[in-house]
């Protein structure tokens, strides 16, 4: 108590005193509150992930036996009997990850910029843009397939007649415009809670020293707005990676429309191959770690520029 | 009142427009509301459609905007012996309210951790944490569905709820430590020195002021519990475990090649239609729990 009451500031910015003493019960206080999610995520997580990474050193049981057998399922997605089905996976993945990324930050956007002017109704905005992302997403798969039918209100409105499930690319637009109407406005809170930080002040001092809107735009809000869409395209980047529900409801991969996770999925649960679907798996995995460490490394980089 | 805020804010609203008229307003606004519209249209529009379907007897041959004769028959059907979704809503309910539970029981005390304490490591733990929120489900699948299988538990409510833990508790922690990180704690101690005992402190300062985060947090986890599918389409066969998601991708028609998408539609409302509600009223501090972290990095 006596403590405290010397040392106000400290206390003031969270967290009891430190003393040396202090210090080290406060570390032990936390390891203690820390331990029951260290065990959790252990058990759920690790435990399954460094299996899966056992599996696929294992060939599939035939007859009831498994055996030791390298790198082999790797090679057979590579350039092996699967490398057909895992490379159509592979860049269709991609394909899809680019293409919505690059709609959903446009989009998200200029609806953060739309929202972030004041005026009477933002609260409407702001509740009609949470609507598509509290919509489950197996739910909306079933919306657009429903919406994506030949005779359905897709082609209607637009004065098409597409058959959007029959061909490869038409596959793709419509998984592409499923996902980015359902994420589009999750981008857009990010970026606009990233707007909502710069202050009105600013904007006003750049307009005294005479600044147009589009010089503003460049200079004030793109850079001081750079953090929080980087963390909206990493977000989506690993979400859209591992996509999974809408390929699956929507186009069940047909026409090559099969995703990393549907190959993985449909070998190690429907074909009963949990070796191979974990090879699979654990490409995924790494291939997103990779994506994500290219992505932030390429960000600070920029930061760093800009900063300079 | 409306007047002394107008200079600060001169494009807002009726302030402006009564001093300047109408025409004024919407010259300057024209744009804006435009954008709003916008926005309303592209978020709203898909949902409409799904209501409108689902009023409809016949939506394969209607494209009527407006049901002209509304019906509830498609959820009548919802309910029917073929399609029972009750069982679907109640397996929902406890799959999804179960994990809420306990991903906030473990990670209340996690956050006060991250977002309280001085430890070392800190900031690795926080990296982790936020890493496991963003794993693929997939390369964790294979080996849970093998251990749920051995244990005889498919088709029963423990491996969906055990599986959503993993993406679900970091997921309470990254919003549960955003929400503590800008409590105001200081009062806790005011409150001792006015000649509270630890527990009333507690009780009375800390347990009101972490309330509204802890409730924000539950419903985000909730919600991302409730709409898992990958997880679910897996681990289940029968109703006696299949939550909306898996039931609602599998409801069947007469016949296999029509699907009874007026049904569907119905009861994508009905799974949808709560949480919008939910959204709709807590929409301020969703928004605050989803983006706080993203923000400060």
């Amino acid at each position: 108590m006596a403590t405290e009451t010397v040392r106000p500031a400290r206390a003031r910015r969270g967290g009891p005193v430190r003393t040396s003493e202090g210090a080290r019960a406060e570390a032990r206080l936390a390891f203690r509150l820390l331990i029951p999610t260290g065990i959790v995520l252990a058990v759920i997580i690790a435990y399954p992930v460094v299996r899966a990474l056992w599996l696929s050193f294992y060939s599939d049981a035939r007859f009831g036996t498994s055996q030791f057998i390298g790198l082999d399922n790797y090679v057979r997605a590579f350039t092996g009997s699967g490398s057909e089905v895992f490379w159509q996976a592979f860049w269709f993945t991609t394909q899809l990850t680019i293409v919505t990324m690059a709609l959903e930050l446009v989009i998200g956007f200029a609806m953060a910029l739309i929202m972030n002017k004041a005026f009477k109704g933002r609260g409407l905005v702001r509740a009609s843009v949470l609507v598509p992302w509290a919509i489950p997403t197996a739910v909306a798969a079933k919306l657009w397939e429903w919406n994506f039918q030949p005779d359905g209100v897709v082609n209607q409105v637009f004065g098409t007649n597409i058959i959007w499930t029959a061909g490869h690319w038409s596959s793709f637009w419509a998984i592409v415009i499923a996902d980015v109407w359902k994420t589009a406005p999750f981008i857009a809170l990010l970026v606009l809670a990233g707007l909502q930080i710069i202050p009105d002040e600013v904007y006003e001092a750049a307009k005294v020293d005479g600044a147009t809107a589009i010089q503003s735009f460049r200079r004030i809000t793109l850079p001081l707005v750079t953090s929080a869409v980087v963390v909206a395209i990493l977000f989506r980047m690993l979400d859209v990676l591992r996509i999974f529900d809408l390929p699956f409801i929507l186009t069940n991969g047909a026409n090559q429309t099969e995703t990393l996770s549907t190959i993985s999925y449909k070998e190690s649960i429907q074909n009963l191959h949990p070796s191979y679907g974990s090879t699979l798996s654990t490409i995924t995995f790494v291939y997103i770690i990779l994506a994500a460490f290219t992505v932030n490394a390429i960000a600070r980089a920029e930061v760093v520029k800009e900063g300079s | 009142m409306a007047a002394t805020t107008a200079p600060t804010r001169p494009a807002v609203g009726e302030p402006a427009a009564s001093r300047r008229g109408f025409g004024t307003w919407l010259r300057e606004n024209g744009l804006l509301l435009l954008g709003v519209a916008f926005i309303a249209v592209y978020c709203l529009a898909p949902f409409y459609w799904m209501i409108v379907s689902s009023l409809k007897a016949n939506p394969l041959l209607d494209n009527s905007l407006i049901p002209t004769n509304p019906t509830l028959l498609n959820y009548r059907e919802v309910f029917s012996s073929a399609n029972n979704f009750q069982y679907a809503l109640r397996n929902s309910v406890i799959i999804a309210g179960t994990t809420t539970i306990v991903a906030l029981l473990i990670g209340v005390f996690a956050a006060y951790a991250l977002a309280r304490l001085h430890f070392p490591g800190k900031k690795i733990v926080l990296g982790a944490v936020l890493a496991t929120a963003m794993f693929p489900l997939i390369a964790l699948l294979t080996p849970l569905f093998q251990l749920f299988s051995n244990l005889g538990l498919i088709d029963t409510y423990p491996p969906m709820i055990i599986s959503d833990i993993s993406f679900t508790l970091p997921l309470a922690i990254y919003v549960l430590t955003s929400f503590f990180s800008e409590m105001p704690w200081e009062l806790e101690m005011a409150a001792k020195v006015d000649g509270a005992t630890p527990g009333q402190a507690f009780r009375k300062v800390i347990v009101p002021l972490a309330a509204p985060g802890v409730f924000t947090s539950a419903i985000i986890v909730f919600i991302a519990a409730w709409n898992e599918f990958l997880i679910a389409f897996t681990m289940t066969q029968t109703l006696a475990s299949q939550p909306v998601t898996v039931a609602i991708a599998k409801f069947t028609g007469a016949s296999r090649f029509e699907q009874p998408f007026g049904t569907i539609m119905a009861a994508g409302v009905l799974v949808t239609i709560p949480l919008v509600i939910v959204v709709l009223i807590f929409q301020r501090r969703i928004v605050a729990g989803l983006t706080a972290g993203g923000v400060k990095g």
